[in-house]
């Protein structure tokens, strides 16, 4: 297919808008991680993950595992989208990294393949199984918080976390630019694919993607100046100040000390 | 390139924390100062470009595709400090927004990357295009050099930090417990796709926008957060830059006593006495081993003693202390060769 970096890219532009679609439809149901306040869910999910990372022993990896997992269930979570987005996505990428280790890992040889001349050994196995298992906890932590908390709350709840007002700003308006320069960039990749008749050398092809990122460029360029006179035109000058209406009720509070809890005794029992 | 959450070590990720919190922080001050109320916008909006450009296939040689990282042509358009924070936030959204790359890694992301990646193609670009026309054929050719030469510094900052996970982290029986590869494995696994696809992929699209911008919005290229590229050079820059100059080699001069902490002589560097006492050592070693002679062959033992240094050994005679005469040795290195440089352009100035 001549064009298919077109396509892939048209692609991948229309993924990353339906997956953020995705996660503003489940921040909307009606869940366990929903019903708390988004400081104690960032918080939360954030100890949690830092646990995770600190515990060195791999049945507590996996223990912890079986509660992400239940978190995500219980905050509505579908499971075949942790299986396809989340779970098979980290397998395929962390087992393709960690599969030499369980052969090339030094350690005393337990299965000997013979006649390769290759040899699994105990030390290599639980390396590998130590990584994807840690990095799928990891990963179905964090999926599930960002399924379950609109854009809006996460940068709110950083606010709370001491992340400097500014960059709770920048962090905002990139969001916004985000969707309509993927919106602008898809638009500008269908027109060329509309046509574009024939086969187009590989040397032209290169040209167009790196002209479109130009044209996209000034373009930014030119909103980054609109965008900084209206906000002129409201009267910013320079400051920013942010509005926090989060209210932390007895709920949130227990939620609170069973995260800490429970990530104190993964990195207390995993230790 | 993006580092998920359980390859490094939490100490790990703490450092590269602390490393891009610097980072940040001296890029905004430079930012703030020369954007002052427009960085918001400014940032923001490249910010969500960067993270857009990430996503562009770009076709290579040979049928596939890969993805450019986009950092080049922001630091050549925004400069080192705008091109950290763009990509940096761009990288924020990826792993808070879209999952991709780890939450503990971040820093480590943003080290490698937007820090390591912004730097390396700022100052490659200002090598290779100092000088030049903005809309010369020089610049087009920088921005490629200099996005292969980020890409590949990026993945090799990369895979130093998984190489020493094994080494710093591992359990009591010796087994990894973050990524399990040693350096002599994660850096050519890591740099084998970098050297060739992601590396090609950013200096294609690095030089395509560069000569692209050179036709359609040249100003672009002027560089708004950082000083433009002089085209002659002036007086005080040229103060400015002899002024750097000195205090480089002031602060090299400083760390000569480093050197001392070496143990051992370099290899193919023994003296005729250091050679004749290892080899001496070998025969002992391996007596049934004849390949090598036990002693120093005639002809060299003869060229040796031709010349003999005055600071044989960086050390002196009339200097007892090993440290002083190492860092005497290096003073006076440094003072001939700056009569040698100012002798040559005396020379070159009556020529």
């Amino acid at each position: 297919m001549q064009d298919s970096y077109l396509e892939k890219t048209i692609r991948g532009l229309s993924k990353a808008l339906s997956e953020s679609l995705f996660s503003e439809q489940v921040a909307r149901k009606s869940g366990l991680l929903q019903s708390l306040d988004p400081r104690v869910r960032l918080g939360g999910v954030l100890l949690l993950v830092v646990a995770v990372v600190a515990c060195r022993r791999v049945e507590i990896v996996g223990a912890s595992f079986v509660l992400a997992t239940l978190l995500a269930l219980r905050s509505r979570v579908c499971l075949t989208i942790l299986i396809k987005h989340v779970w098979l996505v980290v397998l395929i990428f962390t087992g393709i990294i960690a599969l030499p280790a369980v052969f090339i890992t030094p350690g005393k040889s337990f299965i000997i393949m013979r006649p390769v001349p290759l040899s699994i050994s105990a030390s290599g196995l639980y390396s590998a199984a130590m990584l994807i298992l840690r990095v799928e906890t990891a990963a179905t932590l964090t999926a599930t918080l960002i399924f379950c908390t609109p854009w809006t709350h996460i940068l709110k709840a950083l606010r709370f976390l001491r992340m400097p007002a500014e960059i709770i700003t920048i962090l905002t308006m990139t969001h916004r630019y985000i969707f309509l320069l993927i919106e602008t960039a898809k638009q500008m990749f269908e027109s060329r694919q509309s046509r574009t008749v024939g086969v187009m050398p590989e040397s032209e092809r290169r040209k167009v993607v790196a002209r479109t990122a130009g044209v996209l460029l000034s373009k930014s360029m030119e909103l980054s100046n609109e965008v900084y006179l209206a906000m002129l035109s409201r009267g910013f000058r320079g400051e920013v100040r942010l509005l926090s209406d989060f209210r932390m009720a007895g709920r949130d509070y227990a939620a609170l000390s069973a995260f800490i809890v429970t990530a104190s005794m993964v990195v207390w029992i995993g230790r | 390139m993006h580092i998920p959450d359980g390859y490094l070590s939490p100490s790990t990720c703490a450092t590269f924390y602390a490393l891009s919190a610097a980072g940040w922080y001296t890029s905004l001050r430079r930012l703030k100062r020369v954007f002052a109320t427009r960085t918001i916008p400014m940032v923001s909006v490249f910010a969500a470009f960067s993270f857009i450009v990430m996503m562009f296939n770009v076709p290579l040689p040979g049928g596939t595709t890969g993805h450019a990282l986009g950092v080049t042509v922001a630091a050549i358009v925004l400069g080192p400090a705008g091109s950290i924070w763009a990509v940096s936030i761009a990288l924020a959204i990826q792993a808070l927004l879209f999952g991709d790359g780890g939450i503990t890694t971040l820093g480590a992301n943003c080290f490698n990357m937007a820090i390591v990646g912004s730097l390396v193609a700022y100052g490659v670009y200002q090598l290779v295009a100092t000088g030049s026309d903005v809309s010369s054929r020089r610049r087009v050719i920088a921005a490629a050099i200099a996005g292969y030469t980020s890409i590949n510094v990026c993945a090799l900052v990369t895979a130093i930090e998984f190489g020493i996970q094994p080494t710093f982290f591992h359990d009591a029986a010796g087994t990894p417990l973050y990524a399990p590869y040693p350096l002599r494995v994660a850096i050519p696994a890591m740099m084998i796709g970098h050297l060739t696809i992601a590396g090609l992929a950013e200096a294609l699209v690095s030089a395509g926008m560069v000569s692209y911008l050179q036709r359609a919005d040249i100003n672009l290229l002027r560089g708004l957060g950082a000083a433009p590229i002089p085209t002659v050079s002036s007086a005080s820059n040229a103060g400015a830059a002899s002024a750097r100059l000195w205090w480089a080699v002031g602060l090299l001069m400083l760390g000569t006593p480093l050197g001392i902490l070496a143990a051992g002589t370099a290899w193919g560097e023994w003296s005729s006495r250091d050679l004749s006492a290892r080899l001496q050592q070998q025969a002992a070693s391996a007596p049934g081993k004849p390949a090598n002679p036990s002693t120093v062959p005639v002809g060299l033992q003869r060229l040796a003693s031709i010349w003999t240094a005055p600071f044989p050994s960086y050390a002196p005679p009339f200097v007892r202390s090993p440290l002083l005469g190492y860092f005497l040795s290096a003073m006076f290195a440094v003072g001939l060769l700056v009569l040698i440089s100012l002798l040559g352009m005396a020379w070159g100035r009556r020529a």
